[in-house]
C-alpha cells in the first residue's frame, strides 16, 4: 500500500514526504529539510540539509547527529509555517522531546505520531491527543497480548530485584536513550537516592536529561569507579549491545536483567538468555494505539512499523474505518541500521505484519 | 498451587543448576508429599493428560473477548504457545474481579481440573471464566497448561533426581531407577520413592532399569587407550528397548519409557520362551527372518505408530529385537558387573533359547554381534562398512565397565557415520514456537528438477547458530514473496548444505523421496541457487549411499 500520490503527505524513497512543506518526516536518506520526531537512531539520521525538531529534544540530536546541523528548535504546541504547510510538533510521551507532528495545508490536517506512549513517565512531556483528518500511526506493539503495567509498578519490582542482590552486582539491561533514564526517573521516584553507575553508553545521555530538570539519582560512569572496587550490592545500566561482551568482564557473577516490552513473552525472555525480564516499554500497547486512533477523530489511518497489517485491519473490518497499513517500506527498515537502543530495532521480538 | 507457579518462576530465572536443584529441593520439602507428588510428575513429564483441547480454551476466550480468529493466530505466532497467548489475553476479557482462589496443586489435579473437563459448552465456558477472574495473575498461564495437557517445563530429569536425592539421602542411581516405567502422583508414591533402601518395598515386577547413554566419540580420548579394552558393535538405526520377562509376564519399554507390548505382539510370544526374571536391552528393529540387514526406519514407524497391527502389516514389516546387554538374569541385577561378564552370559543365554527364538530363521531374538578390531587404525574402515550392513555407524563399550545410569562419558561412545550432503535451497520458512516463537525458523528446502524447476525436499529446524537465525529472519522478512497462512515463500536465492542420515522413496512427497533426520550443515553464501543440487543427485544416492562426495561437488 502506498499513499495517494496527491496527498497531503506522500511516501517517497527517502521516507515520508510533505509537498506542501517541502520537507520529509524522519527520513530515511539525506534530504534538504527534516522533520524530525525523536532522537532515535532509526527516525534522526545524519547528512541532512536542515532540521526541525522539538526544542526539548535539541541536545540530544546535536549530540548524536553533529553539534554544527542546521537545527530549529520549536516549542509544543508553537504552530510555524514552512512553505505552504502549518507544522507544530506536540508530545508524544515516548523520550525527552519526542514529539507527534502535525502537518495542515489545503484545508487537510495530517498527524504523525512518531513513536509514541500513553503511561506515564516521569523522564518526559506525557503524550497529547491532537485531533487529524489523517492519522499515520505506528504499531510496533499492535497486537492485544501486549499491555503494558504501570511503569512505577515495574520499576518497584526491579528495585526489589536489585536490593535481593546484596551480595553480587545487578546488571540492568535497558536502551540508552530513553529507558535507561525513564528508569532511573522511576527509582528516584521511588525514593532511590544512591549512586547508580553507568555504562558509557547510557552516561552520554544523561547530560540533556538532567539539563531538562529530571528528577535523577546520582549517577557515575562505570569507568571512573577504581578497578578493584567491589561492585556487590551496585546497580549498573547498560545497553542491551553489552549483554555477552568483554564489557561484562568487570563483573563477578552478576545478576542479569533485560528491561523491554518484548519480555512481556516468555518466548522472547528464554531466547535473550537473560535471567529476568521486565516488560515495560515505550511505544503504545494494544490500548494505547487504539485510543489514539480514537481520540485522533481521524477519517483514514494509515499505519507504520510492527503489526501494521494486523492493526490496519482490525480498525477496518472491528471497528468500521478506512485504514491501511504503510506496510512493507518500514518493515525492515530498524533492522537494517541495527541499532540495539532502538526498541523496535530487535529483530527477534519484531511482530510479523499479519498471518 | 502458588508454590508450584512460584516454583516454575524460580527454575525461569535460576543462572545456574545448584540453583535450580536447590530451588526444586525446597519446594519438595515445603510442599507435602500430595503436592511434591504432582509437581514430580508434572515436572518429569510423567503426567500429560489433556483435559481440554487448546481449540476449545481459545473458542472460550475469543467467545468472551470479541477479538476476531485472525487477530488470535497474529498474537499466536507471536507468542508461540496457545496457553500463554490466552493468559496475555484475558485483560481483553474485561472479566469482573473476583476473590482470588487458592487450591492445592493436588486439588486442582485430581479434582478441579478433571470436573471442569467433564462439563458442556455453556457450563464449561462460565465456569473456566470464572477461574479465569479468580486466579492470580502468574497463575493463568498455569491453569491453562495444565488444563490442556501442554505443561513442560525446562528441567532435566537429571536435576530432579538430584533434587530428590538431596531431600531423601538416597543415591541419583537408585532414585532413577525408582522412577522408572511411570509415577502415580500419589502421597503413597512419594513416600515409596523416597523411603530409605533397607525398607523400600518390593519394586513392580514392570520397572526397567534407567538406560546407559553414550556420547559422541572423542577420538584423541579413546587413542590413548588399548583397543583390546573396547567391544565394538554396529550402533544400529532402530530404537532403544528394554525386554523384561519377569513372574511370568513380559514387558517392552521404550527409550521413552513406553509400554510398546501391543504394538509388537511377536516380540511378547517370543519372549516367553526367556527364563524368568531376564532383562535385556537392545535396538528393536524391523528385520524380516531371512533378511540379511534391517529394513530401515521407514518399516518400523509403520510399526511403532500401529497399537494393534495387523496381520499384512506383521507379515511385511516383522520385528526383531537385537540384543546387546542383558541387565537381569534370574531376577538378579547384573549391572555392577564388567560388560565382559554381561556379555558372555548373554552370549550363553541365547545360544540355551529355544531354537525358534534364537536362530536366524526365526530372526525374532538377534545378538548384535561383536565385531573384531585390532588397532585403531581399522575403526574407519570398520565404520565406512556400516551403511552396507544397514547400521548408522559403530557403538564402542569399554569392557571393564558397569551398566551406568544414563550418561557417563567415557564408558559408552558412539560413532556414527558422515551424514550424507545435498545442498538445497531455501524455498519456505515458518515461525517456530517456544523459544523460537516468532522467529522463521522452520525452514523448507527445494531441489532441481529436470526442467529447472526447484521442487521441495526436506524440512529442516536445527543446524544454524543464533546469530545465523537471526539473519535469516531478517532475510526472511525482507525477501517474502507470498504468504500462506503462517508460511513465507521467500525468493530461491539461498542455499544451504543439508545432511540427512538417510533417503527412501516415497509416494508422498512431491519430490519423491523421503528424507531421514535432515539438518543443515552450512549456509552456502558462496553458492548460487543454480549451483544447488538436482534431483538426479538425490536419486544417485538413494541407488548408491557411497557415491556421497561426487553429488555435494559437481
Amino acid at each position: 500500500m502506498v499513499l495517494p500520490g496527491d496527498g497531503l503527505i506522500q511516501l517517497t524513497p527517502e521516507g515520508l514526504y510533505c509537498p506542501a512543506a517541502k520537507a520529509w518526516i524522519d527520513p530515511w536518506r539525506p534530504v534538504s529539510r527534516a522533520l524530525i520526531t525523536h532522537g532515535h537512531a532509526d527516525h534522526a539520521r545524519p547528512g541532512s540539509g536542515a532540521y526541525w525538531a522539538v526544542a526539548a529534544g535539541e541536545g540530544v540530536l546535536r549530540q548524536r547527529l553533529g553539534a554544527g546541523i542546521d537545527l530549529k528548535g520549536v516549542d509544543y504546541g508553537e504552530e510555524r509555517r514552512i512553505g505552504e504547510a502549518l507544522v507544530s510538533f506536540h508530545p508524544a510521551g515516548h523520550v525527552l522531546g519526542s514529539a507527534q507532528i502535525r502537518i495542515s495545508a489545503g484545508g487537510e490536517t495530517w498527524l504523525i505520531s512518531g513513536d509514541y506512549k500513553r503511561d506515564a513517565d516521569p523522564s518526559c512531556a506525557p503524550f497529547e491527543p491532537v485531533a487529524a483528518d489523517v492519522l499515520i500511526t505506528e504499531a510496533t506493539f499492535g497486537l492485544p497480548i501486549y499491555r503494558w503495567r504501570p511503569g512505577r509498578q515495574v520499576a518497584a519490582e526491579i528495585l526489589a530485584w536489585w536490593r535481593a542482590a546484596t551480595q553480587h552486582p545487578s546488571l540492568l539491561f535497558a536502551y540508552a536513550f530513553g529507558k535507561a533514564q525513564r528508569l532511573l526517573a522511576e527509582l528516584a521516584a521511588l525514593g532511590v537516592e544512591e549512586e547508580v553507575l553507568l555504562h558509557g553508553a547510557v552516561q552520554a545521555l544523561m547530560a540533556p536529561y538532567r539539563r531538562a530538570g529530571v528528577v535523577l539519582p546520582p549517577t557515575r560512569p562505570l569507568s571512573e569507579l577504581p578497578r578493584g572496587e567491589s561492585l556487590a550490592g551496585r546497580l549498573v545500566i547498560a545497553p542491551p549491545s553489552a549483554h555477552r561482551s568483554a564489557w561484562m568482564k568487570r563483573f563477578n557473577a552478576p545478576q542479569t536483567a533485560f528491561v523491554s516490552g518484548w519480555m512481556a513473552v516468555r518466548g522472547a525472555r528464554r531466547r535473550r538468555g537473560f535471567e529476568r525480564g521486565f516488560a515495560l516499554s515505550d511505544h503504545a500497547d494494544w490500548d494505547g494505539l487504539l485510543r489514539t486512533v480514537r481520540d485522533s477523530g481521524a477519517r483514514q489511518v494509515y499505519v507504520t512499523h510492527g503489526n501494521s497489517d494486523g492493526l490496519a485491519r482490525f480498525l477496518r473490518e472491528e471497528q468500521g474505518l478506512a485504514a491501511e497499513p504503510l506496510g512493507r517500506a518500514f518493515e525492515g527498515q530498524r533492522s537494517e541500521e541495527g541499532d540495539v537502543e532502538v526498541e523496535g530495532a530487535m529483530p527477534p521480538g519484531r511482530p510479523i505484519e499479519s498471518v | 498451587m502458588q508454590a508450584f507457579a512460584d516454583l516454575i518462576q524460580q527454575l525461569e530465572r535460576a543462572a545456574g543448576t545448584r540453583a535450580r536443584v536447590a530451588a526444586l529441593a525446597n519446594h519438595l520439602e515445603v510442599v507435602g508429599p500430595a503436592d511434591g507428588a504432582w509437581a514430580l510428575a508434572l515436572l518429569l513429564g510423567k503426567r500429560r493428560r489433556r483435559l481440554i483441547t487448546g481449540r476449545r480454551l481459545r473458542e472460550i476466550c475469543l467467545e468472551r473477548s470479541g477479538l476476531p480468529e485472525w487477530l488470535f493466530a497474529s498474537c499466536h505466532a507471536q507468542v508461540g504457545d496457545s496457553a500463554e497467548t490466552i493468559a496475555l489475553l484475558l485483560p481483553q476479557l474485561a472479566l469482573p474481579p473476583a476473590p482470588p482462589l487458592e487450591l492445592p496443586l493436588a486439588e486442582w489435579m485430581e479434582s478441579r481440573l478433571p470436573a471442569l473437563a467433564a462439563l458442556e459448552a455453556e457450563a464449561q465456558a462460565d465456569a473456566v471464566l470464572a477461574i479465569w477472574a479468580a486466579l492470580p495473575e502468574g497463575q493463568c498461564f498455569l491453569f491453562n497448561k495444565l488444563l490442556t495437557g501442554g505443561f513442560r517445563v525446562g528441567v532435566a530429569a537429571g536435576l530432579v533426581t538430584r533434587a530428590l536425592a538431596a531431600v531423601s539421602g538416597l543415591e541419583e542411581a537408585e532414585l532413577a531407577h525408582r522412577l522408572m516405567g511411570g509415577f502415580d502422583p500419589s502421597p503413597e508414591a512419594m513416600q515409596a520413592l523416597l523411603a530409605p533402601v533397607e525398607d523400600g518395598a518390593a519394586a513392580p515386577i514392570s520397572r526397567p532399569y534407567p538406560f546407559c547413554l553414550a556420547s559422541p566419540l572423542e577420538a584423541e580420548r579413546l587413542a590413548a587407550t588399548d583397543p583390546a579394552g573396547w567391544q565394538v558393535e554396529w550402533k544400529w538405526d532402530g530404537i532403544r528397548a528394554q525386554l523384561i520377562r519377569r513372574g511370568g509376564q513380559t514387558f517392552l519399554w521404550s527409550r521413552g519409557e513406553e509400554l510398546i507390548n501391543a504394538s509388537f505382539p511377536e516380540l511378547e510370544g517370543m519372549a516367553k520362551g526367556l527364563p524368568a526374571g531376564t532383562v535385556l536391552d537392545g535396538e528393536l528393529t524391523v528385520w524380516p527372518a531371512e533378511a540379511s540387514q534391517p529394513a530401515g526406519f521407514g518399516p518400523l514407524q509403520r510399526r511403532l505408530g500401529r497399537q494393534k497391527p495387523g496381520a499384512a502389516l506383521l507379515r511385511k514389516c516383522p520385528a526383531a529385537f537385537v540384543a546387546y546387554d542383558l541387565l537381569e538374569q534370574g531376577g538378579r541385577d547384573l549391572r555392577p558387573e564388567p560388560l565382559s561378564q554381561r556379555r558372555a552370559a548373554l552370549e550363553t543365554l541365547v545360544r540355551r533359547l529355544p531354537a525358534a527364538a534364537s536362530t536366524p530363521a526365526a530372526g525374532l531374538l538377534r545378538l548384535s554381534p561383536v565385531l573384531p578390531l585390532g588397532c585403531w587404525d581399522d575403526l574407519e574402515a570398520l565404520r565406512q562398512q556400516a551403511r552396507l550392513v544397514g547400521a548408522e555407524g559403530l557403538m564402542l563399550k569399554a569392557l571393564d565397565s558397569a551398566y551406568g545410569v544414563g550418561r557417563r562419558r567415557g564408558l559408552w561412545w558412539k560413532h556414527k557415520l558422515e551424514p550424507m550432503e545435498l545442498d538445497a535451497v531455501l524455498l519456505y520458512a515458518q515461525a517456530g514456537s517456544g523459544r523460537r516463537a516468532n522467529l522463521y525458523t522452520d525452514y523448507t528446502f527445494g531441489l532441481w528438477d529436470g526442467d529447472g524447476r526447484l521442487v521441495t525436499f526436506a524440512k529442516a529446524y536445527s543446524g544454524l547458530d543464533d546469530s545465523e537465525i537471526n539473519e535469516l529472519d531478517r532475510w526472511i522478512r525482507r525477501h517474502t514473496t507470498e504468504r500462506f497462512g503462517p508460511v513465507r515463500a521467500v525468493e530461491p536465492l539461498q542455499v544451504f548444505t543439508l545432511g540427512f542420515e538417510g533417503l527412501q522413496r516415497s509416494s508422498r512427497h512431491r519430490s519423491g523421496l523421503a528424507v531421514r533426520f535432515p539438518r543443515i550443515l552450512r549456509w552456502r553464501r558462496d553458492r548460487t541457487p543454480e549451483s544447488a543440487d538436482n534431483l538426479s543427485n538425490a536419486q544417485a544416492l538413494l541407488e548408491d549411499p557411497g557415491a556421497q562426495r561426487s553429488a555435494g561437488q559437481r
